[in-house]
């Protein structure tokens, strides 16, 4: 039976590992690296980094990281942030991801997700949604939440799907940061309109979060932050809760 | 000894050398792993990795592309009898033929074909992607010291079919079993990813350099 998955996600800026409340307010703390390798040792299914390094010329730091990871840990590591192009694409996985998270350039360029899937492999591309919630509709929202677009994210959902993407991450922009669990409406919503997987984002405080998003939002597979980084429970301790509760994970 | 990873152009191999680089340091086997397209390289190897990612269109064409490649990995597999190892499509294309996006001839060493995997009317997301078990339906030299029911990384759509049971290894369960793994003499193929399969993958890649 196919398990549902943990990810714990880490944002990453000019090499360093860091995470923000409503992706402002950043904490510096540690080394992706280190972070990554203690994860795969507990138990993590997949590894997500998250680049949010602003300046250009820092740019680079994301690729030693990722070769670095790559060469000490063995479940998947998806990257994201910032990635414009089908070349940005193509160095990141020969850097050593093994998929590619894109956000802001799959609603701005039409293409990207078509041409990256059939160059790639769908496998490989994870279309990354920050929506918000507008009335009884959610819209898209670009450049780490900063950016309206007036997108209904239930379309958008379809379309991507369509271009050929392996993978959904969504992240609730009203969830991210608060602790107070994911959009299950948001999650289940999009899960019920489309058949490729979901990984659900944003706002998991306690391990009962994680556990509404697999069960109740039907998400494939569920991604955390901040409860993994700053130690308020290990990914071991999120496996054992869920096992507990019923859901297939991988112990 | 000498092991190649056929580079073909088949998707992000990163991780495959990676694993198998890992594998060597930890187990202080004196190994040589070249990244090469080079048909002599191939040819004088004494194991060989074929990876592929994407479609099976795509990667057979890649290897098409290549000229005197799929000459040189017969002659290296069927004729010669050298142990070979297909990950994903690179095991998919062990098949007579494929049916991704349009219908595509294989390499044809093991009767069957690939095609896509049952949804069950939306019921199965597709691509089956992740964590699924292992069961064993033969006494695979791959999985020498591996669990009955252990967990490997999988991401795929389509699936193997082959003619007669004979040559499959292992299947994992997804709407229907699957066929997870192939042996047939010195051919292996994993229709999941070793290289991102933690410890058990580390331990199967292990197990082929040992063989």
């Amino acid at each position: 039976m196919l398990k549902n998955r943990i990810i714990p996600c880490l944002d990453v800026k000019n090499g360093r590992v860091v995470k923000g409340i409503n992706f402002v307010d950043l904490k510096d703390a540690g080394d992706p690296v280190e972070q990554a390798k203690i994860y795969s040792e507990s138990g993590a299914d997949e590894i997500c980094f998250l680049d949010i390094t602003a300046s250009n010329e820092n740019r680079e730091t994301i690729f030693d990281v990722i070769k670095r990871t790559s060469e000490n840990c063995f479940v998947p590591l998806t990257v994201g942030g910032g990635v414009r192009s089908l070349e940005d694409i193509n160095k990141l996985l020969v850097s050593g991801a093994d998929k590619v998270s894109i956000n802001t350039a799959a609603v701005n360029n039409k293409n990207l997700i078509k041409e990256s899937s059939k160059k790639f492999g769908s496998q490989c591309i994870v279309v990354a949604i920050d929506a918000k919630q507008k009335n009884d509709k959610w819209e898209i929202y670009t450049h780490g939440g900063r950016t309206e677009t007036g997108i209904d994210v239930l379309d958008f959902a379809k379309k991507m799907e369509d271009s050929g993407a392996g993978e959904l991450l969504i992240t609730s922009m009203d969830r991210d940061g608060t602790q107070k669990g994911y959009d299950i409406k948001l999650i289940s919503e999009i899960e019920k309109k489309v058949n490729i997987p979901i990984i659900a984002s944003g706002g998991v405080g306690t391990l009962e979060h994680l556990f509404e998003g697999v069960k109740y939002g039907k998400a494939s597979a569920v991604l955390a932050a901040s409860i993994f980084h700053y130690g308020t429970y290990s990914i071991q301790e999120a496996k054992q809760y869920l096992d507990s509760k019923g859901i297939p994970v991988r112990i | 000894m000498n092991i190649a990873i056929i580079d073909y152009e088949s998707g992000n191999i990163s991780s495959v050398i990676n694993s198998f680089k890992k594998v060597c340091t930890n187990q202080n086997i004196e190994i040589k792993i070249e990244v090469t397209s080079d048909l002599k390289t191939i040819l004088s190897s004494d194991k060989i990795i074929l990876p592929g990612q994407g479609s099976f269109k795509n990667c057979t064409k890649s290897l098409e592309k290549i000229k005197g490649l799929k000459d040189t990995l017969n002659e290296f597999a069927i004729i010669k009898k050298k142990p070979l190892f297909g990950i994903c499509v690179g095991m998919q294309m062990f098949a007579d033929v494929g049916y991704e996006e349009t219908e595509t001839k294989g390499l044809g060493w093991i009767g069957g074909n690939v095609k896509k995997i049952d949804n069950k009317e939306n019921q199965f997301k597709l691509p089956h992607i992740g964590w699924n078990e292992l069961s064993f339906t033969s006494n695979s030299k791959l999985f020498r010291d591996i669990k009955e029911k252990s967990h490997v990384y999988f991401v795929h759509s389509y699936k193997f079919v082959p003619d007669n049971e004979t040559y499959v290894s292992s299947k994992t369960n997804y709407s229907e079993a699957i066929v997870a793994s192939v042996e047939k003499d010195n051919l292996f193929g994993t229709q999941f990813h070793p290289e991102k399969s933690d410890s058990v993958g580390l331990k199967i890649i292990e197990n082929f350099i040992n063989l």
